[in-house]
């Protein structure tokens, strides 16, 4: 178990000698999205059934260029408008990313992210993309919500705000130091999938006793 | 009754943002069991640190501010229109305390996916109106208490109900689990198993045995707000209550589910009558940041001698 200071973005190189259990202090520019904007980038630019419209042209660039190479953080954050008209995250820890399971592959490959922050975990589809792709799960803690907004010294803009409210909107914001642990890598291995086997085992000894 | 609005904006600031003293006591000596640079101590260390955070700064404990859950204990005195006036004012505060950012707007509409932007929308906040026990308002003088919980939905997604008896005895679920204690006790480790780390591990469990599909949640969430180290008065449910705590731990999902040796560092059950017919376990799972809080009205109502006070 190492620890490591990265900044954004990250080579494939970097990301394929991260392993699980590794902390990781991230910096650079990131940008949030959870189930509506998994949703709408899988509608809107993966799969799109008609042409990407000209409205949605200079979010799918501003994507591009954050994603690129970069990590997406599934967050819903409290956030203060400044009175210069600016935002301010008050408190932003990770929610359950399991619900974009059957977005994120998609996601990674498209884009090419080199990973996802959240809690809980992900599945094995997201593992395999991880592996193919070159892109890691780092766990953030579940609800430190006011020590990881600390870490956010920016927003650097924020979209489709108004058509996803506040905690769905993409947020790009500039961090230095946002802690995080490995627990999914490019190797396969997933500390989720290896504690669940482990506890499966205890519940069997725990209730049928054997 | 005077206006009480601004006295429920602290309430809910208090509960968003300073977590109740029995649960950082806990969360300690929880930290203290993990071994030495395991994920699960760091994971623990981040824990108390945002908690020290969030009360310096009044700032969220955790972003999901969740679902705010307003139990009102009303006494003799209040009639239709006080509950109406009260209704409003902490309806009125649950906007307020969202635009200082101590709430995130979480009332989403479900036919538009419209967020309201305030908390308020078709049942939502969620309020539970009940008369006031008369005992207590005799000793303490109570006229009005009001528990509130912040119940994110994380950990919301991860309760459930089981119907007992609950015929498992596959690879799903390798148990059979009949209508007794015993069955209660294998349908709550499938809970937590289940959970893994979603929850926001490690958890507290509020969980009601009886009842119907809706009072058995609803009675669930009250075992909440019980203070951790409190002992069940029914002998049954306190050991039930121990072993639970004890072969929920010895599952090793530990804290965010990195392994490790707290799961759950709380487990309250309560007990309602059922119909023959029904057998429900009903589970709320609550995440490590338990925030709860208590404001108690003592005094003769509007006077000025009316006395508002928070735990």
């Amino acid at each position: 178990m190492s620890t490591y200071h990265l900044t954004l973005p990250i080579s494939e190189e970097d990301v394929r000698t991260l392993k699980v259990g590794d902390t990781v202090f991230l910096s650079g520019v990131m940008t949030t999205g959870r189930d509506a904007a998994h949703k709408y980038m899988i509608e809107t630019f993966i799969e799109p059934s008609s042409p990407v419209p000209e409205s949605e042209q200079p979010i799918y660039e501003a994507l591009k260029n954050v994603l690129h190479e970069g990590v997406i953080y599934h967050c819903g954050p409290v956030v203060r408008q400044r009175s210069d008209g600016g935002w301010a995250f008050v408190a932003a820890g990770p929610t359950t990313s399991i619900r974009e399971e059957v977005y994120e592959p998609q996601v990674i490959e498209h884009f090419g992210l080199r990973g996802v922050i959240g809690k809980g975990g992900m599945g094995p589809d997201t593992l395999r993309a991880c592996q193919e792709h070159g892109a890691v799960y780092f766990h953030a803690v579940g609800g430190a919500a006011s020590l990881i907004a600390d870490a956010v010294k920016e927003v650097v803009a924020v979209h489709k705000k108004e058509a996803f409210g506040v905690p769905e909107a993409f947020w790009v914001i500039r961090v230095v130091d946002f802690p995080v642990v490995v627990t999914m890598d490019t190797h396969g291995r997933s500390i989720h999938d290896e504690v669940e086997a482990a506890s499966k085992a205890a519940l069997r000894r725990l209730t049928v006793g054997e | 009754m005077n206006d009480l609005t601004e006295s429920f904006v602290e309430l809910i600031r208090r509960a968003a943002t300073d977590l109740p003293s029995d649960v950082e006591s806990a969360l300690r000596q929880a930290r203290d069991r993990e071994d030495a640079g395991s994920a699960a101590e760091g994971a623990l260390d981040a824990v108390l640190e945002n908690v020290a955070i969030a009360r310096e700064n009044s700032t969220p404990i955790c972003q999901d501010t969740g679902v705010p859950i307003f139990y009102v204990y009303l006494g003799a005195q209040a009639d239709e229109s006080t509950r109406r006036s009260l209704k409003r004012q902490m309806e009125a505060a649950v906007a307020e305390a969202t635009e200082r950012s101590y709430l995130r707007p979480n009332a989403v509409d479900p036919i538009t996916g419209r967020n309201s932007g305030n908390n308020l929308g078709r049942g939502f906040p969620t309020f539970h109106f009940e008369a006031l026990d008369e005992e207590g308002e005799a000793d303490g003088g109570e006229v009005l208490r009001v528990e509130l919980l912040l119940k994110g939905g994380g950990s919301e997604n991860v309760g459930a109900q089981y119907k007992l008896p609950f015929a498992g005895g596959d690879a799903t679920a390798p148990f059979d689990a009949g209508r007794d204690l015993d069955g209660v006790r294998k349908v709550v480790l499938d809970a937590v198993y289940r959970a893994q780390g979603k929850g926001c591990a490690p958890g507290v469990l509020g969980i009601a045995i009886g009842g119907d599909r809706g009072s058995g949640y609803v009675h669930a969430k009250e075992q909440l707000f019980r203070p951790l180290n409190d002992i069940n008065p029914d002998p049954a449910l306190a050991e039930l209550e121990g072993a639970l705590l004890r072969d929920a731990n010895a599952l090793d999902i530990g804290p965010m589910g990195f392994g490790g040796k707290t799961t759950l560092f709380g487990v309250k059950i309560g007990a309602y009558h059922r119909l023959p017919a029904c057998y429900f376990v009903s589970i709320a799972y609550n995440c490590w940041a338990l925030r709860r809080a208590t404001m108690t009205v003592r005094g003769s109502a509007g006077s000025p001698q009316e006395e508002v006070s928070f735990r």
